[in-house]
């Protein structure tokens, strides 16, 4: 009973669009392209999911505090300010912690700014929405994204290296696939992804 | 001298921004739904890409002088908002007919990848002024290729093909992007840009 009258709250219809409905990735197309640069590895996949959420979310419930004091003409420009303050902390974060990662992400962690997910999360909702929604439509958002990530990271590395996070999962002789360590191998995962999901969430787009 | 041309070629076609290090993808797939777009959007990127890698080159050595690198980010981020701020106005003001060439690109490029991603590229290559010239300028016409090449046979087709519903709209852009890329792939070793 419970189950079904939670069905109906704001708070997982926001969770829902997050995760499935508008998925960042599948649905809206947005944020490609550290989903399919770093993706070679499962442990980047995770390590940048968590980075992204982290500034989703803290940017979002930034945003979505100060969304009365801020005058709609600067507001792109403090989205701005505001994410590459996050990002900058990340990116400190990661390369004090975890400086494998942060090597082998190098660039990329810096790019989290023009990654249009957390954009377009403070444009089209946490300047009109309460923090509490913000907080979790940036959870929703950044899961969405990270469970992406790792779906499309697991199939890569299989494939290319014949391991998962450093655990071997492929039998002896198994041959890497080159092509899903480079780039090409992203574009066809994650368009093969797109279309399996798409196919299974009867999401179409219309065409033009 | 030749250091400077291999670079150049090598961020064109062996290490193009688009298809090997996979930035500006958002843009990439939302404008190349036509030719002429496309150019139009490919246009101001080598326009862009070019003066900020050049102007962030001299603004990222003051920040190290004053050993304050790890903010470059910000700073980056503040110069590219203001040099496509100020081009615009400056492109309105004196070549009208060049702006009007832009329309609504130009605003829209500040949060593409490839501008950011070019100046966070020479700041890890350690590159020297020249060089980060030649690269920003070679990665801006790689980018300006693969959008126009993607439009080429998008707009092809949208009249041809019968793509499956669940890949129509920008499902098919990936396929079509991997291919590309695979084809660049071919290209591997003729240039080094290290």
């Amino acid at each position: 009973m419970k189950l079904i009258r939670m069905k109906y709250t704001k708070w997982f219809n926001i969770s829902r669009d997050g995760l499935s409905k508008n998925n960042p990735i599948v649905i809206a197309v947005l944020g490609i392209c550290s989903a399919l640069a770093i993706t070679n590895r499962v442990d980047n996949a995770i390590a940048m999911g968590i980075g992204v959420t982290f500034v989703i979310v803290a940017s979002s419930s930034v945003i979505s505090l100060i969304r009365n004091f801020v005058p709609s003409k600067v507001r792109m420009v403090t989205y701005m300010v505001i994410i590459s303050t996050f990002v900058i902390s990340v990116q400190m974060f990661l390369e004090a912690f975890f400086p494998n990662q942060a090597s082998e992400l190098g660039a990329y962690v810096g790019l989290i700014i023009t990654n249009c997910i957390v954009m377009g999360r403070s444009e089209a909702f946490a300047i009109k929405n309460p923090v509490k929604y913000s907080i979790v439509d940036g959870f929703a958002n950044g899961f969405g994204y990270m469970f992406v990530l790792i779906f499309i990271a697991i199939i890569r590395e299989s494939l290319a290296f014949g391991t998962i996070l450093n655990y071997r999962v492929m039998p002896e002789g198994w041959t890497n696939w080159t092509i899903m360590a480079i780039a090409p191998g992203g574009f066809f995962v994650l368009g093969m992804f797109i279309w399996i999901f798409r196919e299974l969430s009867n999401n179409f787009e219309e065409q033009v | 001298m030749g250091n400077l041309f291999e670079i150049f070629i090598g961020s064109i076609l062996d290490h193009n921004i688009a298809l090997a290090y996979i930035l500006g993808m958002c843009p990439l797939i939302a404008i190349s739904t036509n030719l002429r777009n496309a150019k139009g959007m490919g246009l101001a990127v080598i326009f862009v890409v070019t003066l900020t890698g050049i102007i962030n080159y001299p603004i990222y050595l003051l920040l190290q002088r004053f050993d304050v690198g790890h903010i470059h980010l910000l700073i980056f981020i503040t110069t590219i908002a203001a040099t496509v701020q100020f081009l615009e106005m400056f492109l309105e003001k004196f070549f009208p007919k060049l702006y009007n060439a832009f329309g609504i690109f130009l605003p829209l490029i500040t949060v593409n990848c490839v501008v950011l991603g070019v100046s966070l590229f020479f700041v890890n290559r350690a590159y020297s002024f020249a060089q980060t010239a030649a690269f920003s300028f070679g990665s801006g016409v790689g980018w300006f290729v693969a959008i126009v090449l993607v439009a080429g046979i998008r707009e092809k087709m949208a009249k041809t093909s019968d793509v499956p519903r669940g890949l129509a709209g920008r499902g098919i852009v990936f396929i079509i992007l991997g291919i590309l890329s695979l084809a660049f792939v071919g290209f591997t070793g003729m240039a080094s840009i290290q």
